[in-house]
């Protein structure tokens, strides 16, 4: 009987209280991973927005090189017309 | 049932109850963790997708601008000369002249003439390409008027003299007719005259040779104004 009560007080005073904060230190770091994970996703949403623009580039690879072609008619015939420098 | 029992049983329980709590509680945490995750690898798949083609438009955007860069500062050293080349995008860009130009080393090592204070902006390039032009006129085959000591004078020198420093001297508006004081020849081309015009009886006759003491008095502030401004900027280099 006495074995009884000594282990009834060992479950209600050790075992439960060692359960309660192991199981209390895993919720904890749970609920802390949430926010972060929370801030990674809104960062990769925004980061993903922000490259929208990025299928004007092939915009503006076109008008690049248009630009560069014009540039080299122009320097091609200043080039004819213009004396060197000595 | 023994009281002891009773008591191990309740313990039992109260270990159960707070392991389920936790463990839902827990469960509950990693389905937002999971939730965010989600999110986060559809942004991320998103970033992947829309940055995929970069590499390629950027480098084909880069090539492109070398080539472009390649061949204005070629096209401006050939045309300028690298001591001018340097000044000018000095003078546009200052501090520029430090970083020198890409494909000419010895850009960097080159003094830049400070040539924004000499000409306005555009003047440089004005006096480059137009060697008819007015500004060029005065020293038409010559280099870069440039004088920082007196910069506005330099700059006001380029121009021809009759036309710019000293408009209330300029000639009467001429006479025209047969019988008008001054005979004017028929250009071949627009813009072109044979020689300047005499007046008629004064000194030579129309279709004559006129002297070089003619010529330059003919020619005016032009000749003489380039001559004064370089034996100036001569005596102002010694």
């Amino acid at each position: 009987m006495t074995l009884e009560w000594i282990g009834d007080a060992l479950l209600l005073l050790v075992v439960l209280p060692v359960v309660v904060y192991l199981l209390r230190g895993v919720l904890n770091a749970a609920n802390s991973i949430v926010p972060s994970a929370q801030q990674i996703a809104a960062a990769a949403t925004a980061g993903s927005k922000d490259l929208d623009a990025t299928a004007l580039l092939l915009t503006t690879q076109d008008q690049v090189k248009t630009t560069i072609e014009v540039a080299a008619d122009y320097g091609g015939s200043l080039d004819v017309i213009l004396d060197d420098a000595r | 049932m023994p009281a002891a029992g009773v008591v191990m049983i309740i313990a039992v329980l109260l270990i159960v109850l707070a392991v389920v709590y936790y463990l839902v509680s827990t469960i509950v945490a990693l389905q937002r963790i999971t939730n965010a995750l989600d999110e986060a690898i559809t942004g991320v798949v998103g970033i992947i997708e829309k940055s995929a083609p970069v590499d390629d438009v950027v480098t084909s955007i880069n090539t492109n601008l070398d080539a472009g860069v390649d061949l204005l500062e070629g096209l401006l050293v050939k045309k300028a000369g690298m001591q001018d080349a340097v000044g000018l995008v000095d003078g546009l860009y200052p501090g520029a002249a430090a970083e020198g130009f890409r494909n000419f080393p010895e850009s960097k090592t080159t003094k830049a003439p400070r040539i924004s204070e000499v000409y306005t902006k555009g003047t440089l390039t004005l006096a480059r390409l137009g060697r008819e032009a007015p500004i060029a006129a005065a020293s038409p085959n010559g280099p870069a008027l440039r004088n920082p000591a007196y910069g506005s004078t330099a700059a006001r020198a380029l121009y021809p003299e009759v036309r710019q420093m000293r408009p209330a001297s300029l000639a009467r508006s001429p006479i025209i007719g047969t019988d008008s004081p001054v005979q004017y020849e028929p250009s071949e081309s627009p813009g072109v005259r044979k020689r300047m015009p005499v007046p008629a009886g004064v000194a030579g006759t129309p279709g004559s040779e006129p002297t070089p003491t003619e010529t330059e008095a003919a020619e005016g502030g032009v000749v003489k104004s380039g001559l004064a401004f370089l034996r100036r900027l001569k005596n102002d280099d010694r």
